[in-house]
């Protein structure tokens, strides 16, 4: 077994980190994080919805603006898009290899079943998919209106969102993965901060309590949408 | 009468390595008078190391670093996992952090003393001034001892002494010295200085032209059987305590490589000192496969008491103050619960054999933490000795915190061993003991904490320094390969003694006959000794042997991983060894240490040393199995601590 | 206790290995686990079948060597040692299922015994503190504040079992690597190799071929000696910061 020896020279930051499992976590870890405060400022845009046709395409043709003068017409949002995929990518290809290493790591199973809690590691890797489907049919539905149930308005996301809200299965598919993303972000956020090597002994339940308070205030933040247009609140 | 006990007397054995002069100055003239080995030429030399223990991981390790070419093995998965790990006390040196009155001159008179005026002064004195550098390259290795708030190292006092000179690692600080020298060794392997064969046992020592030139290993996993050649074999494989089957040893600790390099010319001193360590766990049925130590440590705090009365059967919490005897503090009212191991030990088979023990077959007395608890309060105890209170509650199932431990003695520590001079240099050329493989520095009986600065003294600085001498006088040699006439010699032997074992198929198991051997070896050469009990073993012993090889049974084979066959093996060599250790416990009819001939006592009791017929190591030379050794006495002359009767009263 | 056991046997490493069953009789609940084993041991052999093969060594809980999965779970129901589990920690007719450690890394070499030697290598890959023998400075000269310290030992309590591996659905080494990097790193001592020595073990775990840690804590649990879950955290700052220290 050949060892590294303290003269080699040292590979790169980047070389090191994306060939390391450390590393890979601390993409992900990273990533995650991105795509978290994305998802924290998104929930509080949706909830404009709640104010009116008005307010709501206001909002949206605001995003658009943004950075004016400065930014033209939806080159920040372009940004953000860029930036939101490449987090995308990073994330799904170091789960990607990092899973395909771990399955590997452990080719025989236990005879002996046990009910293990390895409910993180499954609930992370199934969700993981569950919202990558997602985030491709949302944007198909909702950004491109490719699949979108009814007339697709640019620009005009409250009926948009209303027509997609009144399907049983938009419903269906929304909330299902908004669940995933709850179950997600528990675990997610508290592992993330392990991997950034944010979290100690002291610190745990309070890295805890946020996790679990992240996710619940997601999930409800994007659950009241779908439960607001199906009460009638938003119509 | 027995033939094996008409030994005859050889020519007296002399150290012709020691130095004259103050003993201070000894180490460093030797040290000067030794011939080195250029640095340039170190890598042309191979040194086998035989075990990764203390001793073992130390030298293999230092040697590397000078630049020796280093070829190691030892027979667990990996190095880190030698019995030294299993020290819980701590390890003695003569620092005197704490200002009570401690010197290197002090620490080498208790360990005389405690020796029993048993050990080579010049030796002792040696480990002694060592002691202090083994603490400051432990703590540079990164070795975790306990530390004060202030942020300096703590120690505590521990059995036998009156000064506070133990550093250690809460009760586990063998753990902590070991796998210090084990990541000194890894680096070395990881340097490509050392190559390391671990599940590798070694089985004979090859010695051609009187000089030990090699060994021969079998690979446990693959089961072959091979040589491996040096320029100096270097045998680090710890003491033989297993020969009693129920020993506070592992498993797999064994008496082969001492054994087969005495069989090869390597004298055998001082068999019969074993020490029997007094507070274990006490035994609860057949199925016993080992026994487990409590640290001494627990003296410090503990009380041992048994009833007045013999066999009071009432549990220990319903017997009143008054109905309880502190044999100890009674006995010894200077040291009470502190006297040396040896003493403590006896004193606890007298009360058991008295009928007073406590526990399954009597065969047990308390140590009792109600005082202490009561003094220190719950939470101070449990600081102190938590882990070693959870382990005895997981494996007796009863909460010390509530009732009394129980304790009996255990066979613990070989203080005898290999016959090594002032360089570890046996009586075969090119070959050295060190640590508890070799007889030289606890005398008749160890102190507690000092089995661990023996093992580093040897490993990181005594034997480091000596094997230069004999590399550097003998520096071309003809060069040995397999296809040596005495290399195909010892290998077909080996061979043939594997293949034997394989072939009896007999009915009875390995362990079957290392019970017998170890319940007769614990009656008869065990905490006291008679000339007839010895008698009766060594007419016995021989039987056993007989019988081993005609019922044995080994299952599989030789070329695979075969746990049975290893066992097989080892107790053909404790069914030889068990001989001369009652033969060594027969010939020396005085008391001493370990070592209680019940012939040879006070008048109230106590051990009596018979200094003008016995101040001498007796050195065993092997002539055939089964026949009679020759014994080579070497004379022990005190002239900085006198012998006196050890008093601990 | 009367007992059914369902053991791991095969033949060598590269022989296919499956479960047999086997009954104990007259088994004492004072006896150790491996007592137990050896018992039916005992029994094999006199009737002439090879004994189970498993790893043992010092039988009080410290040397690591012993390492069986009982039950699914890593050296068995109590937080302890194989060989410090006791049989009164199961009842009367009880039907125990016994098995290897198992991870790639780990590859079996017979019955219950696997190759734990990739553990060895990781610390030649750093775990050590360059010493060399006679190089010491004198053991008071630097003063280790005893919260350190403290933390330190009990990070190098590990036994280097591997139970962290057995139990870890990823066969991840985190555990046992980060145990180690604590222990020296916290030390003044192991203050001049502290990068190195976290990026090469790190990148040894991985060339080891064990898996990543998604931090789902069956390690910290199965660990008999208690080196706790928030070690893992502790190592990923440190090599966080020494790819930042060493790349600059």
């Amino acid at each position: 077994m050949a060892l590294a020896t303290r003269t080699d020279r040292r590979p790169s930051l980047p070389r090191t980190v994306w060939d390391s499992t450390v590393g890979k976590k601390t993409v992900m870890a990273v990533s995650g994080l991105i795509m978290l405060l994305y998802l924290v400022a998104h929930m509080i845009g949706n909830l404009k919805i709640f104010f009116g046709p008005g307010d709501f395409n206001h909002y949206a043709h605001w995003l658009r603006t943004l950075g004016e003068p400065v930014m033209r017409w939806e080159w920040t949002l372009w940004v953000v898009r860029v930036g939101l995929v490449a987090a995308v990518v990073a994330h799904a290809v170091s789960a990607y290899q990092l899973s395909r290493r771990d399955i590997k790591a452990r080719p025989s199973k236990y005879v002996h079943k046990k009910p293990r809690a390895s409910y993180a590691t499954r609930t992370m890797r199934w969700g993981g998919i569950i919202l990558g489907l997602f985030i491709v049919w949302h944007i198909l539905d909702l950004t491109t209106g490719t699949v979108h149930p009814g007339e697709y308005e640019h620009l005009h996301p409250y009926q948009n969102v209303i027509d997609t809200f009144s399907t049983w299965y938009g419903n269906v598919i929304y909330i299902t993965a908004v669940v995933a993303l709850g179950f997600h972000v528990r675990h997610g956020f508290w592992s993330a901060a392990q991997t950034l090597g944010v979290g100690n002994a002291s610190r745990d339940r309070f890295l805890k309590t946020c996790a679990n308070g992240l996710a619940l205030l997601l999930t409800a933040g994007f659950v009241s949408v779908p439960v607001g247009v199906m009460t009638g609140v938003v119509s | 009468m027995n033939s094996y006990a008409e030994y005859t007397t050889g020519e007296p054995l002399v150290d012709a390595k020691a130095p004259e002069g103050p003993i201070a100055e000894r180490w460093d003239t030797r040290r000067f008078e030794a011939k080195l080995v250029n640095p340039a030429n170190r890598r042309k030399h191979t040194v086998i190391v035989v075990g990764t223990g203390l001793a073992g991981g130390s030298a293999g390790a230092t040697l590397a670093e000078q630049g020796y070419h280093v070829v190691q093995f030892c027979y667990q998965d990996s190095p880190r996992r030698a019995h030294s790990i299993a020290a819980q006390g701590g390890i003695n040196a003569a620092k005197n952090y704490r200002n009570d009155g401690d010197s290197i001159h002090r620490l080498f008179y208790d360990t005389v003393k405690g020796g029993d005026f048993r050990a080579r002064e010049s030796n002792v004195h040696r480990l002694a001034q060592i002691s202090v550098e083994i603490i400051d390259q432990c703590v540079a290795q990164g070795v975790p001892f306990a530390r004060e708030y202030g942020g300096l190292l703590d120690t505590r006092s521990f059995g036998g002494v009156q000064v506070s000179r133990t550093f250690y690692a809460r009760g586990q600080t063998g753990q902590q010295l070991l796998l210090g020298a084990y990541q000194a060794l890894s680096r070395q392997i990881a340097a490509g200085n050392v190559e390391m064969h671990p599940r590798t046992e070694m089985l004979d020592v090859i010695v051609v032209d009187g000089r030990a030139r090699g060994i021969v290993a079998r690979d446990l996993v693959t089961g072959k059987i091979d040589t491996y050649f040096a320029d100096a074999v270097v045998l680090a494989s710890g003491g033989y305590g297993n020969v009693f089957y129920l020993s506070t040893n592992a498993m797999n600790s064994n008496a082969t490589a001492v054994w087969r390099a005495h069989r090869r010319g390597a004298y055998f001193a001082n068999p019969c000192f074993t020490q029997i360590h007094p507070t274990c766990i006490p035994r609860t049925g057949d199925h016993q496969s080992k026994l487990t130590l409590m640290s001494e440590s627990l003296r410090n705090d503990g009380r041992i008491w048994v009833p007045k009365a013999k066999g009071d059967t009432r549990p220990a919490n319903e017997i009143p103050e008054d109905e309880r005897d502190y044999y100890l503090e009674r006995i010894y009212p200077s040291f009470g619960n502190l006297v040396p191991r040896d003493i403590a030990s006896r004193a606890a088979k007298n009360v058991c054999d008295e009928g007073r023990g406590v526990g399954p077959g009597g065969q047990g007395v308390y140590l009792d933490f109600a005082d202490a608890i009561e003094r220190m309060g719950r939470k101070a105890v449990e600081a102190k000795y938590g882990n070693l209170f959870d382990m005895y509650q997981r494996i007796t199932d009863e909460d010390p915190y509530e009732v009394p431990m129980r304790i009996y003695p255990a066979v613990h520590y070989t203080m005898g061993g290999l016959w090594v001079d002032y360089d570890l240099q046996t009586t075969v050329p090119g070959l050295f003991a060190i640590g508890e493989a070799n007889f030289s520095d606890h005398g008749a009986n160890r102190l507690g904490a000092s089995a661990l600065m023996q093992g580093l003294a040897d490993g990181y600085f005594v034997l480091p320094s000596t094997i230069n001498d004999y590399l550097a006088r003998n520096p071309h040699k003809d060069e040995v390969d397999a296809e040596h006439p005495v290399v195909q010699e010892v290998l077909s032997e080996t061979e043939d003694r594997l293949n034997l074992l394989l072939a009896v198929d007999g009915d009875r198991t390995p362990d079957s006959f290392h019970r017998e051997l170890g319940e007769l070896m614990w009656e008869f050469c065990g905490m006291a000794r008679t000339e007839t009990g010895l008698r009766k073993a060594l007419e016995r012993i021989p039987q056993i042997r007989e019988e081993f090889w005609r019922r044995i049974k080994v299952p599989g084979t030789g070329e695979e991983f075969n746990q049975s066959l290893e066992k097989a093996n080892r107790i053909v060599d404790y069914l030889e060894l068990a001989e001369l250790m009652c033969l060594d416990a027969l010939h020396r009819a005085e008391s001493c240490g370990g070592h209680f001939r019940e012939e040879s006592q006070t008048p109230d009791g106590e051990a009596a040393r018979v200094d003008e017929d016995f101040s001498y190591a007796a050195a065993w030379e092997f002539t055939e199995t089964g026949a009679s050794p020759v014994l080579h006495k070497e004379a022990l002359t005190f002239e900085y601590v006198h012998p006196t009767q050890r008093s601990y009263a | 206790m009367k007992l059914t056991l369902r053991v791991w046997r095969q033949k060598n490493a590269d022989a296919e290995g499956a479960m047999s069953t086997y009954e104990v009789d007259n088994i004492s609940c004072d006896m150790s686990f491996l007592e137990m084993l050896d018992t039916l041991n005992e029994e094999l052999i006199v009737k002439g079948e090879e004994p189970v093969a498993f790893d043992h060594d010092c039988r009080e809980g410290i040397c690591g060597a012993c390492s069986l999965v009982i039950n699914g779970d890593a050296h068995g129901p109590e937080r302890t040692t194989t060989c410090q589990l006791h049989m009164r920690s199961f009842k009367d007719g009880d039907t125990i299922d016994i098995e290897p450690w198992r991870a790639a890394a780990f590859p079996v070499i017979k019955d219950l015994v696997v190759d734990r030697s990739a553990f060895d290598r990781i610390i030649q890959s750093g775990g050590y503190i360059s010493a060399p023998t006679g190089s010491a400075p004198e053991a008071h000269a630097t003063a280790v504040p005893k919260p350190d310290a403290d933390f330190a030992f009990e990070h190098a309590e590990c036994i280097g079992c591997g139970a962290c591996v057995a139990a870890c659905p990823n066969g991840s080494a985190m555990l046992f690597t980060s145990a180690k990097v604590n222990h020296l790193n916290v030390l003044p001592q192991g203050a001049p190799e502290r990068e190195t020595r976290v990026l090469d073990m790190v990148a040894q775990m991985d060339t080891e071929g064990f898996g990543g840690c998604t931090l789902t804590g069956e390690c910290a649990t199965a660990c008999p000696k208690g080196i706790p879950l928030p070690s893992i955290a502790a190592m990923n700052k440190e090599w966080l910061r020494a790819t930042r220290k060493v790349n600059r």
